[in-house]
């Protein structure tokens, strides 16, 4: 088991999708329980995962690996090649939570095709683990398009009445940036072979050979990543599709949407952008680029957010906002806005899905999303009021709660490169406490001025149980975050090594430093680089 | 009996949990029961560490203490800890204690309210992120407890929230304090860039060590940690969210709006003195901002009708007289008056409290009158609050702690002649505007029958708090009584002594017979024009000026209006403009080209065979002559 842990994870919901194919559309109730039942399932085969890699938590390189390089496609040598570091656990713990609770909202929400629906689901979710585990550039770019047809019919066919505008607004954008990342893992596999003699996709191998590449093509790679990466984040100026994809996408697709789809973006960034193209990523003007569009969208998202009518719409620009501190820690290059950075992920999937899942309770009751139909909701739903203004606060970075210690480190470890990128990105602080706390106020406070509200009933117990758990981890990262930073200290510190070698107090474990241009996971071993280290790394 | 330090944060905190779960299905004299009793434990407890810390004082006369270990990132570290020094130990127990007498008071308060429950869960809240902000040990923690007795104050602003003015008053102070905070966080980030720690302890040792006096560096740093005591104690030029502060019940006003969270600011400014005494430039702005603040905030509760009002412009003119005390140096007098403050303005403002709840709700106090036969207990509390308020020579504790502020803001090397009469003209004002209020609504004749008269839960606080406004000044008499300086002794072994340095001919005793000059023209002067002569003050409002004044001084000199017009409006506007995302025109206009496109390409689809044939012999000459050209 202790072997095939990723395996178990990535199939179990691909499993469940292929045995819903064989029950009989009319018994909506069957279809529906053996989706949860898998989701559930695939959240439980999870998290023996935690103590595992707890255990080896500072240990150098990918863990876990299963397969190996070249061994599914052997004459264009790709392989069916997983592995996972601090980064990639912490995503994928969050995909098995926030799948699980994704499809659990979706109980009442969904009244047709349902059987289709949760197929994609659970389709969608083994594309979304596949991204995060895969170690095979081939591997990796298939799970990455897997992962968009599932989307697009989730927001196509469920979605609200401009779903196809918004679904196909969604593709195309994520398709152009597919296109040109296809374009640049090409590029890669080439040059490994004219530098090698080898022609591989895996991606450990890669690392060896792409820092190498001159910075007058690394400067084009680059960008043909980042615009895949930039359009999934999305940095502004790249970021439109979102408002309208979550406007119109159901609930649960959202969740999916803002929790996990957008961090693939950031994700490739982090595994990909920087550990590549170093010479790049460290070039004053890209930085300054990168630092700068990122400063952009925390402050044009608030600043976009504050007006909208729309809750979703708000949210979805709030995304914008959140995701730009991401970025903005990604590329302060240092281990405090990196992990910081990595961490936001995890804290934005949990309150903006719940944000998501708030919106979804209110629309499920009421069908509409409009602000200025509600008022009062204090009254009707107290607990539901309750949990949202937790939500809210959470999102709004207060400390005690999760927001808070990742914008934190994230602008802790920015200043520490540019005093004034963080005084400008503190900004996007204050509009968020004023766009959501005008949110709150119109939405729950005052009186209820809407007959159709009066009636409306508090949180059952569904909706509870999927809301707990977000509760309870946002509190946990508020109050005691330290396990998170030390999984995330050995693949940060390695990142930071390879990016800007000898950087301060980043080669604990790394005893003789980055040999050269060997990084992520080859520092497990001095070994001999041939015989693949990477394969000793795991278990 | 020190480790008990941690017990008395996590009281009020786990009472919090339990009413915020439990406290809708509770029973009112459970809550009551749960609500009031934690603080009482909470403020034994603090009473014990009290004791314990004064009779068998710790080594160097500190005590740290860590939970566990918070966040730690490459390098950055910040622990749940806790340090108990004597400056620590008078905040909590004045926070503790004055907090446990405003809870009971609300049990009378808040007796028909339907959400009581939820009143006491918030303030539990409160004086448990209160008491995390003072016994902090590195400024991570402190900020933690900073935002969440922000929190506290914005959920109780807005605790009638069907009123939407609320929630607007609610917001502004939460915005308004978070401009502050967002100061202070970059402060934080600049500290721990330089210091490489953020434990207060250390950094200031290590401060002292790296910087020099004056140096750019260590003057960024207090002035950005200036900018977050500037808004959370509502200072020039973020006073603005006070006033409006007041739509929240009066106990929370009491305790939150008067008494302990606006004094943050003070604390956080004793609390790194260091850091302070290294930037010069910074104290000297601390000390002009609080003169400023006192005059400019004096002259503006001279106008206003809604003795809430007056009593919140009263606060920020006193925190302003803390920040003078702070920027010349004069570090325990500071904290001698925040505590004497806490007592006789927690006070007025539980009076007020009973007084509105008299009257009907009504807060304006020229509709008011005649209080003093109706409602004698409160009117006794009332005028020993604002005695000790505007600073009753030898009697009220209000005097001892203003007089030491003054003669600090003259003797020492910070301090000078326009500061001292800064201070002086404030002790005027002070006194004309409290006694406005208790002339024109405790004397004359009454208005509007009493209902509600305050009973023993509200009463009861209010004697006890009367007795301290009173005798807390004794803890540290001035020279001609005996030079006892019992509270600055204590003090002392946390904060550093205030320099003297004689100016010119006014001793300790002038200084204080100059003050009382000050209070009595103030009283006289209230006499003639609000008791003596009613409608005096009509010629002065009559004319065009007057009135201009006046104006100006009720608005707040104007801040709002500015900031509305400067910072607000110009937000909403791009907002406003850009709430369809400009962004999107471009991809609209992609899609839109793509569109023209196709319709020009298929318009070309037409059938007919002439057209197909010119195009089939107008392609072939261009590609020939490319290929010949080229």
């Amino acid at each position: 088991m202790h072997n095939h842990i990723l395996s178990i994870i990535l199939f179990t919901p691909l499993a469940g999708a292929i045995l819903l194919l064989f029950v009989p559309r009319e018994n909506k109730n069957a279809v529906r329980w053996i989706a949860n039942i898998f989701a559930l399932a695939g959240l439980l085969v999870s998290l023996p995962l935690v103590p595992w890699f707890w255990a080896q938590r500072f240990q150098p390189g990918f863990k876990f690996i299963e397969g190996a390089p070249s061994n599914w496609i052997p004459s264009i040598g790709a392989g069916f090649y997983l592995g996972i570091d601090g980064i990639s656990f912490l995503l994928i713990m969050l995909t098995t939570l926030l799948g699980w609770i994704s499809i659990l909202s979706s109980w009442s929400a969904i009244e047709e095709r349902t059987k289709e629906y949760y197929v994609w689901f659970l389709v969608l979710q083994t594309g979304m683990l596949g991204v995060f585990m895969a170690l095979d550039f081939f591997l990796f770019f298939v799970f990455w398009e897997a992962m968009l047809v599932p989307m697009y019919l989730l927001i196509g066919i469920w979605g609200g009445p401009r779903k196809l505008y918004a679904a196909i607004k969604f593709f195309l954008y994520t398709l152009l940036g597919s296109v040109l990342m296809l374009l640049g893992i090409l590029f890669l596999y080439f040059n490994n072979h004219s530098v090698t003699g080898v022609y591989t996709f895996s991606i450990p191998e890669l690392y060896k050979t792409a820092p190498a590449i001159p910075f007058h093509f690394a400067i084009w790679l680059f960008l043909a990543f980042f615009v895949g990466f930039a359009i999934k984040v999305p940095m502004f100026p790249f970021h439109t599709w979102l408002p309208d994809a979550h406007v119109e996408a159901p609930t649960a697709g959202s969740v999916i949407l803002a929790g996990v789809l957008l961090k693939m973006g950031t994700y490739g960034f982090v595994r990909f952008s920087l550990p590549f193209f170093p010479s790049v990523v460290t070039q004053p003007t890209v930085r300054g680029w990168m630092i700068g569009l990122s400063i952009v969208a925390i402050i044009y998202g608030a600043l976009v957010s504050l007006m909208q009518k729309d809750m979703k719409k708000l949210v979805a620009y709030s995304s914008v906002s959140h995701l730009g501190f991401c970025t903005l820690g990604i590329f302060a290059l240092n281990p405090l806005g990196l992990s910081g950075s990595v961490l936001q992920q995890i804290n934005h999937g949990i309150s903006t899905g719940a944000l998501f899942l708030i919106v979804g309770v209110l629309y499920e009751r009421r069908h509409t999303r409009e602000i200025a139909e509600y008022g009062g909701i204090s009254n009707v739903m107290p607990v539901y009021a309750a949990i949202t203004m937790i939500m809210f606060l959470s999102s709004m970075g207060l400390p005690l709660l999760n927001g808070f210690i990742g914008e934190f480190t994230i602008l802790q470890g920015t200043f520490m490169e540019n005093k004034l990128w963080a005084g400008l990105a503190v900004i996007g602080v204050i509009l968020a406490a004023a766009y959501l706390l005008w949110l709150y106020q119109r939405v729950f406070f005052g009186k209820v001025t809407n007959p159709k509200n009066e009636k409306l009933r508090d949180l059952n117990l569904r909706e509870l149980v999927y809301f707990a758990p977000l509760v309870a981890i946002a509190f946990w990262i508020g109050l005691y975050p330290k396990p998170f930073f030390e999984i995330l200290q050995q693949p940060v510190n390695q990142l930071v090594q390879t990016v800007r070698p000898g950087y301060p107090g980043t080669n604990m474990e790394v005893k003789k430093g980055s040999e050269g241009l060997a990084p992520a996971t080859a520092a497990g071993a001095n070994a001999p680089a041939k015989t693949l280290a990477v394969r000793e790394g795991g278990r | 009996m020190l480790e008990l330090t941690g017990v008395i944060p996590a009281i009020p905190f786990f009472s919090f949990v339990l009413l915020a779960v439990f406290g809708p299905r509770m029973a009112r004299r459970a809550v009551s029961v749960i609500g009031v009793g934690s603080i009482a434990a909470s403020a034994i407890v603090s009473g014990i560490v009290t004791a314990a810390f004064i009779s068998t004082p710790p080594a160097g006369w500190s005590y740290h203490e860590v939970i566990w270990q918070w966040m730690s990132v490459s390098g950055f570290q910040a622990d749940i800890g806790f340090y108990l020094d004597a400056l620590s130990v008078v905040m909590v127990l004045v926070i503790t204690f004055v907090a446990f007498l405003i809870h009971l008071y609300s049990t009378e308060y808040m007796e028909g309210d339907e959400g009581y429950s939820r009143f006491f869960a918030y303030m539990n809240l409160f004086v448990a992120s209160m008491v995390t902000l003072v016994l902090a040990d590195n400024l991570l923690l402190l900020y933690l407890g900073w935002e969440g007795v922000g929190l506290c104050s914005y959920l109780l602003i807005g605790f009638w929230y069907t009123d939407p003015v609320n929630g607007r008053a609610a917001r502004k102070a939460f915005i308004v304090t978070r401009v502050g905070d967002t100061s202070m966080v970059i402060g934080l980030f600049l500290i721990f860039h330089r210091l490489g720690t953020l434990n207060i302890q250390d950094l200031m040792n290590r401060a002292t060590l790296q910087w020099p006096v004056g140096a750019a560096v260590a003057v960024a740093a207090a002035a950005l940690l200036l900018g977050g005591a500037v808004g959370k104690s509502a200072q020039l030029p973020l006073q603005t969210w006070l006033p409006d502060a007041m739509a929240g019940p009066t106990p929370t006003s009491a305790l939150i709006h008067a008494a302990t969270m606006v004094t943050a600011g003070v604390y956080l400014i004793a609390r790194t003195h260091v850091l302070f005494s290294l930037a010069p430039p910074v104290m000297l702005a601390v000390a002009v901002i609080g003169a400023a603040t006192l005059l400019l905030a004096g002259c503006s509760a001279l106008t206003q009708h809604d003795i809430k009002r007056v009593l919140a412009y009263s606060t920020i003119s006193q925190i302003g007289y803390m920040f003078l005390a702070l920027g010349v140096g004069a570090w325990s007098a500071a904290i001698f008056h925040f505590m004497t403050h806490a007592f006789f303005k927690a006070l007025l403002f539980l009076a007020a409290g009973a007084v509105i709840q008299a009257q009907h709700e009504e807060h304006n106090i020229f509709k008011m009158g005649g209080l003093r036969r109706m409602i004698p207990i409160t009117f006794w509390a009332f005028l020993i609050g604002g005695c000790a308020l505007a600073g009753l020579p030898l009697i009220t504790a209000g005097f001892y702690s203003k007089g030491m502020i003054l003669w600090g803001s003259w003797s020492s090397p910070q301090g000078g002649p326009v500061l001292w009469i800064a201070g002086l003209v404030g002790v005027m004002l002070t006194s004309l505007y409290i006694f406005r209020v208790i002339f024109v609504a405790f004397f004359g004749e009454a208005q509007i029958a009493v209902e509600h008269p305050p009973r023993l839960a509200k009463n009861l606080p209010m004697v006890v708090l009367s007795a301290l406004s009173i005798s807390a000044g004794w803890l540290n008499l001035p020279p001609y009584l005996g030079n006892k300086l019992w509270l600055n002794d204590l003090l002392y072994t946390a904060l550093p002594k205030v320099a003297e340095k004689q100016v010119g001919w006014i001793t300790e005793d002038w200084s204080e017979g100059i003050i009382t000059a000050a209070f009595v023209l103030g009283l006289v002067l209230a006499y003639e024009l609000y008791l003596k002569h009613r409608g005096a003050t009509r010629p002065l409002s009559d004319n065009a000026l007057g009135r201009a004044i006046h104006e100006l001084w009720y608005a707040d000199w104007g801040f709002d209006f500015v900031y509305d017009k400067l910072l607000v409006t110009p937000v909403v506007w791009f907002a406003q403009v850009d709430k369809r995302d400009f962004i999107d025109k471009f991809y609209d206009g992609l899609a839109a080209l793509s569109r023209a496109c196709y319709r020009a390409l298929s318009a070309t689809e037409s059938g007919r065979m002439r057209w197909y044939a010119a195009s089939i012999v107008g392609g072939t000459v261009v590609f020939i002559f490319i290929v010949l050209v080229l």
